[in-house]
């Protein structure tokens, strides 16, 4: 069903530090589904502090929607901090392999030119098959995934978005407030407040 | 505190910290005694029996209140948590035990209630394999819990306890639920002694204040004409009713409550201007939409009180003050939001409040009741029909009680209209299901509000459909003698979709035309004396009988059979198009 807000969806990534809790998983996925929210890509990963997690979870949504998301994510008891950002706002990148046969790729020279093109690079050759990986954004992995379909792409698969706030200097200094019983009133309240110190330029 | 001890002691003392081994389920039950629980609401079973094994022995420092369903049980727990402050403690089995638990959690964290739940489970070695009443708890209550945590070896149990407690009631309350798997009950370990827990560093229970909007909020309500302020639960948990008179008094604020926050502020205070939503007053539903500011107090904006979104209180500035930093700006939009715990922020709004009298908007919320008393309230409590009205049996009750009662609802008409009619003189006397609206939570909930409150008069209101939903407490009151008096408004139908349907659906009476057996002989088969009446002269007589007797009684209380709740806003409309009639 199209939805009057459809055309004020757009992407937006959010990074969720977290404790490493079993079943933490399960209940920030089901932030989603209960509003029915379709989750675009989902990585979980540790983070630079040893420890804590960080997810990566993108959707296509609402601004609002996803500040309401946040906070109810944020309000779990295992989650230590939400940001959502939109795609201008992180570097970010995907991981995609390809499996072709190896036959028809020594057979036709174009295939080595697009994949300089697209900056693939083989990580297996055997006799029967050949497999590609390509890093990349979404649209670049795609349109690989054309090319190589007219040389018999037998499989493919695509990692979940990981990406990196510009803005952001880490968790360290975060966690340090966090681990204080007695929160220091400044940095914890521009938290809640949504107004993050811009301490790397955009 | 010691008690003299009568049972064979497996367990240590509680005051010896040396260090002794122990089992899991002695852990539990210390956690418990450490964390000044008093009584649990529990039904045995396979899975936890080494925890009701090693309760045997605690049962000079526990009560153990066995109900009859699991479901009876976190009713209980909730109504003892509602009137006493206090976590209501839960213990129930595996698999179906801890399925029948779902529906007390929803509502537990829909309306923020703490409480702690204990499941057994399998044996850890038995997870996945569906074992015997192996059932997934963790997943199946994870979005109806404000927390859970599987414990699969015993060495966790007492820092998870300990956590689990003031997670449960700390920042905003909420249920916990704690599944203890078999191995780890009767696991002997190493015990140190309890510590209880005050920080975890991923969770923050209250945002810290922000002095300049305590200034702005406070320099709006002071250039505010009309200002109103509407308030939730939020002011009972924060234990903040004075805090909140003080409030209001000074800035000459007219207040109206939510159903979850009757009882914060006395009825008959001259503030008080009554309860909004789809079944409240006419004037503080009307006038949300002509306040020039709102303000929120420790309340969540259900769709029940603002009706349509669209058209609530879009003139007013709003300001909102909560402890959960993801209610603000949930379903309106906040001029200035105001997070922290109440009992803190709301001193220090006072404190930069001018003191005021806002005599002729106060006036104009007495017209609207004066409005409201003819068409509505007069007929309701005062009717000349033959049948009697479920208002005037709660009028009377009102005139017998004085308004110090704990009153316990159902969910439905008879809800409604006691919420609006029942008198309260001091906090936490009104519990009822607001958020998830269950139906069947008043019996097993008088229950454990008798058990939270023992000294005060615990009457549960209940419709006839209600009652039937959770009536085998009725056995639970039987084997307790406990003292809760059960006043069943029967007017033989499913009476608020009746009134839907009657309204909404022309008439079509699909399915709400409910038989009940004969209420008093079934309490009689409990041993629980009571009474049926359908005649006005006899109602005052009935009613003081109940409140008389010495020990647990029934009076079922035949009402028009065909009643409707008004005012009430319809579905989809705005708070200002409440019906009268």
């Amino acid at each position: 069903m199209n939805n009057f807000y459809d055309f004020m969806k757009q992407e937006y990534t959010i990074t969720v530090y977290t404790e490493n809790q079993i079943g933490l998983l399960n209940r920030i996925a089901i932030m989603f589904s209960r509003r029915k929210i379709n989750i675009e890509s989902l990585n979980t990963s540790p983070s630079e502090i040893e420890g804590i997690h960080r997810f990566t979870i993108l959707i296509n949504e609402t601004e609002e929607v996803v500040r309401k998301i946040s906070r109810q994510i944020e309000k779990q008891v295992d989650v230590l901090k939400v940001y959502y950002n939109t795609n201008d706002e992180i570097i970010w990148q995907e991981l995609a392999l390809y499996k072709v046969p190896t036959d028809e790729i020594t057979e036709k020279v174009k295939v080595e030119r697009l994949l300089r093109e697209y900056g693939a690079r083989a990580v297996v050759i055997r006799k029967d098959y050949t497999i590609f990986e390509a890093t990349g954004q979404r649209e670049e992995t795609d349109k690989l995934i054309s090319v190589l379909s007219e040389f018999g792409l037998i499989e493919f698969v695509r990692s979940g978005r990981v990406a990196i706030i510009k803005s952001s200097k880490g968790f360290h200094e975060k966690l340090k407030e966090f681990e204080l019983s007695i929160p220091n009133e400044e940095l914890i309240e521009d938290e809640i407040l949504g107004i993050e110190p811009e301490t790397f330029t955009a | 505190m010691t008690h003299p001890i009568t049972f064979d002691k497996k367990n240590i003392t509680p005051t010896d910290t040396t260090p002794k081994t122990i089992s899991g389920s002695q852990a539990v039950l210390e956690a418990m005694i450490a964390e000044n629980v008093d009584t649990i609401f529990g039904y045995p079973g396979g899975a936890i029996m080494p925890i009701y094994d090693a309760l045997y022995d605690y049962n000079d420092r526990l009560k153990h209140v066995l109900v009859r369903h699991e479901q009876g049980a976190t009713h209980a727990a909730q109504g003892y948590a509602r009137v006493s402050g206090k976590t209501g403690v839960v213990f129930a089995t595996s698999g179906p035990g801890a399925t029948n638990l779902i529906t007390g959690l929803a509502d537990a964290m829909i309306d923020s209630t703490p409480m702690v739940c204990i499941t057994g489970q399998v044996f850890a070695h038995l997870l996945g394999t569906d074992a015997f009443q192996e059932t997934d708890v963790i997943n199946i209550t994870t979005p109806v819990t404000k927390w859970n945590y599987q414990v699969t070896d015993a060495n966790e149990i007492p820092s998870v306890l300990a956590k689990a407690f003031y997670i449960a009631n700390s920042g905003r309350p909420g249920p916990v639920l704690i599944d203890i798997t078999k191995n780890a009950q009767v696991q002997q370990f190493n015990y140190t002694g309890y510590q209880s827990c005050t920080h975890i560093r991923s969770y923050r229970p209250k945002p810290i204040i922000r002095k300049e909007y305590i200034q702005e909020a406070a320099d709006l309500i002071n250039a505010a004409e009309r200002p109103f302020v509407i308030f939730g639960q939020g002011v009972i948990l924060g234990k903040a009713e004075q805090e909140f008179k003080d409030f209001i008094e000074k800035g000459g604020l007219p207040a109206a409550w939510t159903i979850l926050g009757l009882s914060a502020l006395a009825t008959d205070h001259e503030l008080n201007v009554g309860m909004l939503g789809m079944h409240g007053n006419y004037g503080p539903n009307v006038l949300t939409n002509q306040c020039d500011v709102l303000i929120a107090v420790g309340m969540r904006f259900d769709d029940r009180v603002t009706g349509r979104l669209d058209k609530y209180a879009k003139q007013a500035k709003v300001v909102h003050l909560d402890i959960d930093p993801a209610e603000i700006d949930k379903n309106v939009k906040t001029t200035v939001a105001v997070w922290g715990d109440c009992k803190e922020t709301l001193p220090l709004l006072t404190a930069a409040l001018q003191e005021k009298q806002h005599s002729a908007w106060l006036n104009l919320f007495k017209e609207h009741q004066q409005e409201e008393e003819e068409i509505v309230i007069h007929n309701e409590l005062h009717p000349t029909t033959e049948e009697l009205s479920m208002g005037e049996v709660i009028n009377v009750l009102n005139e017998l009680t004085y308004g110090d009662a704990i009153i316990v609802t159902d969910v439905g008409q008879h809800q409604m209209v006691t919420c609006r009619y029942a008198k309260f003189k001091q906090s936490k006397s009104n519990v009822t299901s607001g958020g998830l609206g269950t139906m069947g939570f008043a019996l097993p909930a008088a229950i454990g509000a008798k058990f939270g409150a023992p000294n005060r008069t615990v009457i549960s209101v209940i419709g006839d459909g209600g009652f039937q939903m959770t009536i085998q407490e009725l056995g639970t009151i039987m084997q307790t003698k406990l003292n809760v008096k059960i006043l069943i408004l029967n007017n033989r139908f499913l009476g608020m979709v009746r009134q839907w349907q009657e309204l909404f659906n022309e008439k079509r009476y699909s399915f709400v035309d409910i038989e009940s057996p004969d209420f008093v002989m079934v309490a009689k088969g409990y041993g629980i004396s009571g009474k049926s009446i359908e005649q006005r002269s006899e109602l005052r007589d009935a009613l003081a009988e109940m409140l008389n007797h010495d020990g647990p009684y029934l009076l079922e209380v035949f009402t028009g059979k065909e009643n409707n709740v008004f005012p009430m806003v319809p579905q989809g409309c705005s708070v200002s198009e409440i019906r009268l009639k």
